[in-house]
């Protein structure tokens, strides 16, 4: 099957530093990928040059076959490639609400419409308080973004992605600073998405039990390299990856997200 | 979907008609005159706000659609009859040249981060400065010139009915553009133009969209002004206009249209009372001095301006929606 979303060498420079170091990889639709690396390992950069935030130094992105070469954010999330932050980025002084109605409607397609009030489109809100109540953020929805808590960011962040409703989701550490009870409803919410949605799935996260729970295959980034990439069983076996990465976890040091 | 009318848009429409009232019952010309002049710039706050308030846009060179607006109509009713349809074209045509040159201002901001896009549009209001003052054949340079306005408007009542209906129109059709679906996307380039791409908005449009929106009805502004006066001169394209616009919207509320008006009204006030005042008082004809303490106190004591503080108040009681935005919202430049 031909892949949904490929690079070819994709490399970034910042000055000396190589962030992202050729990367070659693929994977087919409706599959779920774990990235795993430790911190500065490149991960977030990678997704920067997906989504088309940071242009590469070379190697390109293909995207259903296609070059991605030239293609600005918007044009990736309209055609299917829709991320979440890891650093929240939120509309501070609207409310929770708000911030996923604008995903809801920008996935709707309504632009330019400057005649009707915009609760007119009651469907928005509808499916906006849905998106809300999956991400058990409900009870916040007329609070101002800039008034969660940092694991109800994530939650919102986590909302305004599902709102737009792209085939590819490239989530960036969405569980990063949740308490530990918020964690599993986040978990199920991802779970449900990948069983339910047919979503191709890639997935930034340092917490190991929650990839191997979910992935069907795993990256690994180290030092902007690709180091390994197969299913999590393999990778798990890997005598680089351990040495490089999974090493510690088996003692219970497994880097956090600083 | 019908909604029952809310009680801001009632008391909005009792302030109208009582303001409608007012010629019929008073006969002081220089109350007339007072508040068509806090009309018209209640329409000019109100489209700096549009930029200000709600794409999050700072101009520093607003005056130059006011300008144009105020030449338009001044040389059109000076050249041919002064009659209502040349007032109407010319008011017409303001708009459009203003709408044509907002719509290259706005694409500026395409290569342009924010400080550089106020300096540009700084540049940009000169350079009409220069060419009213310039171009004598047209405008007659720094003197300006008198015109007669259409007959109707000899009766002050008539000019100012009319321009109170038109501030009522400007607001409701502002209004319903800000919260319309468009003007919805436009508030989130404010607050983070970064994300609003990345949900797939193509932010330049609506930057170049309110713009536009915002230029036009500056234009609209300035015409009416022109024929409050019957005289037209430099002044109309002169930063003291831009600044003026600024006062009234930061005063007044960023981000609430009613803000704006409100604005217009104190700072119109108050200008009227300090230079009586400095009849009297020599100090008091440093009156910008007031305006500069007012600008403080302003932003000390309610950084959401006025309407912003009772919208906060409301809000407060009722429920936690939010509140009136910070004008400078983060902007992270390479996203994590
Ligand atoms: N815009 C930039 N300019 C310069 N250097 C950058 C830039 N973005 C990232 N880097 C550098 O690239 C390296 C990789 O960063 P990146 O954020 O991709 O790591 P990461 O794998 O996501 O780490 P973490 O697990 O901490 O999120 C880091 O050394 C970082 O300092
Ligand atoms: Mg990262």
């Amino acid at each position: 099957m031909e892949p949904i979303l490929k690079t070819e060498k994709l490399t970034i420079r910042f000055g000396g530093h190589t962030a992202v170091d050729s990367v070659d990889f693929e994977m087919p639709a409706n599959h779920f990928k774990s990235i795993i690396g430790p911190n500065g390992a490149g991960k977030t950069t990678f997704f920067n040059l997906i989504s088309g935030e940071l242009k590469p130094t070379a190697g390109r992105v293909l995207y259903k076959g296609k070059d991605l070469a030239g293609e600005s954010p918007i044009d990736r999330t309209r055609q299917g490639l829709g991320r979440s932050f890891q650093i929240t980025n939120v509309f501070p002084s609207l409310s929770v609400l708000e911030n996923v109605r604008l995903a809801v409607q920008s996935k709707k397609k309504i632009r330019f419409d400057f005649l009707r009030h915009f609760s007119s489109y009651a469907s928005l809100t509808e499916e906006a308080e849905q998106l809300l109540e999956l991400v058990l953020l409900k009870d916040k929805r007329d609070a101002a973004a800039s008034q969660l808590a940092h694991g109800e960011k994530r939650k919102l962040e986590i909302a305004m992605l599902l709102a737009l409703d792209t085939e590819v989701l490239l989530l960036d550490e969405p569980t990063a600073g949740m308490s530990l009870e918020e964690v599993p409803a986040i978990l199920d919410v991802i779970r449900k998405i990948k069983t339910e949605r047919q979503k191709t799935i890639l997935l930034i996260e340092h917490k190991m039990d929650m990839i191997l729970d979910l992935s069907d295959s795993i990256m690994v980034l180290f030092n902007g390299r690709l180091l390994a990439d197969g299913p999590p069983d393999v990778i798990m076996q890997n005598e680089r990856v351990q040495n490089a990465y999974l090493g510690g976890i088996e003692h219970g040091t497994a880097p956090q997200n600083g | 979907m019908k909604k029952p009318m809310n009680w801001s848009k009632i008391s909005l429409i009792i302030a109208a008609v009582l303001l409608a009232a007012i010629p019929f019952v008073s006969d002081s010309r220089t109350w007339l005159i007072l508040l068509t002049q806090i009309f018209i710039f209640s329409i000019l706050a109100m489209s700096y706000d549009v930029l200000l308030g709600y794409a999050g846009m700072v101009s520093f060179g607003h005056a130059m659609f006011f300008g144009i607006g105020a030449y338009t109509t001044a040389v059109l009713l000076d050249r041919f009859e002064p009659t209502l349809l040349v007032f109407s074209l010319s008011i017409a045509a303001g708009m459009l040249i203003a709408g044509i040159i907002s719509f290259f201002v706005g694409l500026l901001t395409l290569r342009l981060k924010d400080h550089f896009f106020a300096m540009l549009t700084l540049a940009l209001s000169g350079l009409f400065l220069v060419l009213a003052e310039k171009w004598r054949s047209v405008t007659n340079g720094n003197d300006g010139f008198t015109f007669s306005a259409p007959d109707v408007f000899r009766d002050r009542a008539v000019f100012y009915l009319t321009v109170l209906a038109l501030l009522v129109v400007v607001y409701f059709a502002l209004r319903r553009f800000t919260n319309s679906p468009l003007g919805r996307v436009l508030i989130a380039v404010r607050e983070n133009e970064q994300r609003t791409k990345a949900l797939g908005y193509r932010t330049l449009a609506y930057k170049v969209i309110a713009s536009v929106v915002a230029g036009v009805t500056a234009s609209l502004a300035g015409s009416l002004y022109v024929v409050s006066l019957r005289f037209v001169n430099t002044s109309v394209m002169a930063m003291d206009v831009t600044l003026d616009a600024l006062l009234m919207t930061i005063i007044g509320g960023v981000g609430t249209l009613i803000g704006p008006i409100i604005g217009a009204g104190i700072i119109e006030l108050a200008q009227h009372y300090l230079s009586d005042l400095a009849g009297e008082y020599p100090l008091f004809e440093r009156w910008i001095i007031f305006f500069g303490i007012l600008y403080i106190l302003a932003v000390i004591f309610f950084p959401t301006g006025i309407a912003g503080f009772f919208k906060s108040l409301f809000s407060r009681r009722r429920r936690p929606e939010a509140d009136a935005p910070p004008l400078e919202p983060a902007k992270p430049e390479v996203p994590r």
